[in-house]
């Protein structure tokens, strides 16, 4: 199964460079070849939202949807199930301070 | 009942939760196997009347619900990915005797999963484990059909979309996913056992389904001290049952319960199943709950109680779980062993902490321990602060009459 984890960190949040570094998991995930893809994402003042309505175009700044938490990057993991998911999810830095959602992805049928 | 009925209704008791469990493996669909499972007993009902009860009557109702499902997945479509399926349920090797008590765990494990809400877990482990109908576990949680449907309805989605596997967890995730499987079973017990009279007998049900999935994971898990030590636990307290309420439905407390109606069988069990959950030395809070019980069980009567051992145990206790609620507990052993100034001096110092801010058993404690010390003036204040934040009818009537026999008439 496939699975999108969205790492949210609380704004305000502080933490050591060492602490929050994913580079060892990401190694670790990669190396299981559990981990397909995922990064880092830049802060919701740099988000530009897009809607059409009506036929007509509508930009704006900044996120749809004001949350407290912060989506701070995402990964996509390819594992047996949510247990698995949920291993992992915990072996990720950010889960001892913030938060791992795991999404289960529904695949498209085309 | 004809011998055939009696047998059907037999079987379901003992046998609804293997064929569903075997079954939801066999297809890999929570709906499908409990249709299937349905409708299996609903034919036994006809069939063992006119060809007699057969000699396994779980095996029977396996092969049975199994046919069925082979019969409607064939009928559903006759696409590849479909017959595959009908194979796979077809198969005989999975249904063999050996695998069908790992069906059960797989069952209860998967039903009490932590990804699960915790009231989506109490109603999938009724539904599938004990065979309640919806009706039924929304009339014992008290909420309306509709809502208990789609509570069951969510969670057997999410199983199924979010990717919940049905097995039992790897060794190393054992201890911490067994004690979410005891705390959805302890849960169960307790709402049942908050229910008092008659009228509330589809809640106190809950209790005899909590204590009978109890002992199935006990046999399944022998070596799990705490798996004992919960069933211990029930059977002490469910020992209480036909004591602990009057005629009237009021909650008669501990102390003045009459002790010949407590059940010698579930004591002597109780006691059992610890003693033997105690000797492999591996401690935990529901042995612990299990051995406090036990002590009151035992005791002839409250002077006559091993209140200094309730004392330690609480103390003990409080290791495992720090909780207000049990440090309450532990002082009105001490104030029982030690004296009530003894006891006084603990729930002083539990006040000032003020975690227990607004509990009305806080007070009431207080209040008994100052008419022991025969302070009835100050022991009358407290009872009256503990009317004012008390909200059970049985125990507000409690109260009311310890304080009416402080106030000179």
């Amino acid at each position: 199964m496939r699975y999108l984890f969205l790492i949210c960190v609380e704004p305000g949040t502080t933490v050591t460079p060492e602490q929050a570094n994913p580079g060892p998991w990401v190694d670790e995930m990669t190396e299981r070849k559990v981990r397909v893809l995922g990064d880092r994402l830049r802060p919701d003042s740099d988000a530009t939202t897009v809607r059409v309505r009506d036929a007509e175009l509508l930009v704006s700044d900044g996120p749809f949807v004001e949350t407290r938490e912060l989506v701070g990057g995402f990964d996509v993991i390819d594992c047996d199930d949510l247990d698995e998911a949920i291993e992992i999810a915990s072996k990720h830095p950010v889960a001892t301070f913030g938060t791992i959602e795991i999404r289960p992805i529904w695949p498209m049928v085309r | 009942m004809t011998r055939a009925e009696g047998a059907v209704v037999a079987a379901f008791r003992d046998e609804w939760a293997r064929v569903v469990a075997t079954m939801i493996r066999v297809t890999g669909d929570w709906d499908l196997a409990e249709e299937c499972a349905q409708e299996a007993f609903a034919r036994a009902v006809d069939r063992w009347e006119s060809d007699g009860v057969p000699d396994k009557p779980g095996a029977w109702l396996t092969t049975t619900a199994r046919n069925i499902a082979v019969d409607r997945l064939r009928r559903s479509t006759v696409e590849r990915a479909k017959l595959q399926e009908v194979a796979a349920v077809m198969d005989e090797s999975t249904v063999d005797e050996s695998t069908v008590d790992d069906d059960r765990l797989r069952l209860i494990f998967t039903c009490c999963h932590p990804a699960l809400p915790l009231e989506a877990r109490v109603a999938l482990t009724l539904r599938t484990l004990c065979g309640l109908d919806t009706t039924e576990i929304a009339r014992a949680f008290m909420v309306p059909v509709g809502t208990m449907a789609q509570r069951l309805v969510r969670a057997k989605h999410k199983i199924r979309n979010a990717g919940i596997p049905y097995r039992v967890p790897a060794p190393d995730l054992l201890p911490e996913r067994t004690a979410a499987v005891l705390a959805v079973l302890y849960l169960m017990f307790n709402e049942g056992y908050a229910a008092t009279g008659g009228a509330d007998l589809v809640r106190g049900n809950l209790c005899d389904e909590a204590i009978r999935l109890a002992r199935i994971l006990h046999t399944l898990m022998p070596g799990e001290a705490e798996v004992a030590g919960l069933l211990a636990l029930m059977l002490l307290h469910h020992s209480r049952s036909a004591g602990r309420v009057s005629a009237e439905g009021e909650l008669i407390p501990l102390s003045d319960q009459d002790r010949s109606l407590w059940s010698a069988s579930e004591i002597s069990e109780g006691v059992r199943v610890l003693e033997a959950a105690l000797r492999s030395r591996r401690p935990g809070p529901y042995q612990i709950q299990a051995a406090i019980a036990a002590c009151h069980a035992v005791a002839p009567d409250t002077d006559n109680t091993d209140w200094s051992q309730i004392a330690a145990l609480y103390g003990e206790l409080t290791r495992w779980t720090p909780n207000p609620v049990v440090e309450l507990n532990r002082a009105v052993a001490v104030g029982m062993a030690d004296g009530p100034a003894a006891g006084l001096a603990l729930v002083d110092a539990l006040a000032a902490t003020g975690a227990l801010a607004g509990y009305h058993l806080l007070p009431a404690t207080r209040a008994d321990l100052l008419r022991r010390l025969d302070r009835p003036s100050e022991a009358a204040d407290e009872y009256r602060v503990a009317l004012g934040q008390v909200t059970n009818e049985a125990e507000r009537t409690y109260l009311a009459r310890r304080l009416a026999t402080l106030e000179p008439s």
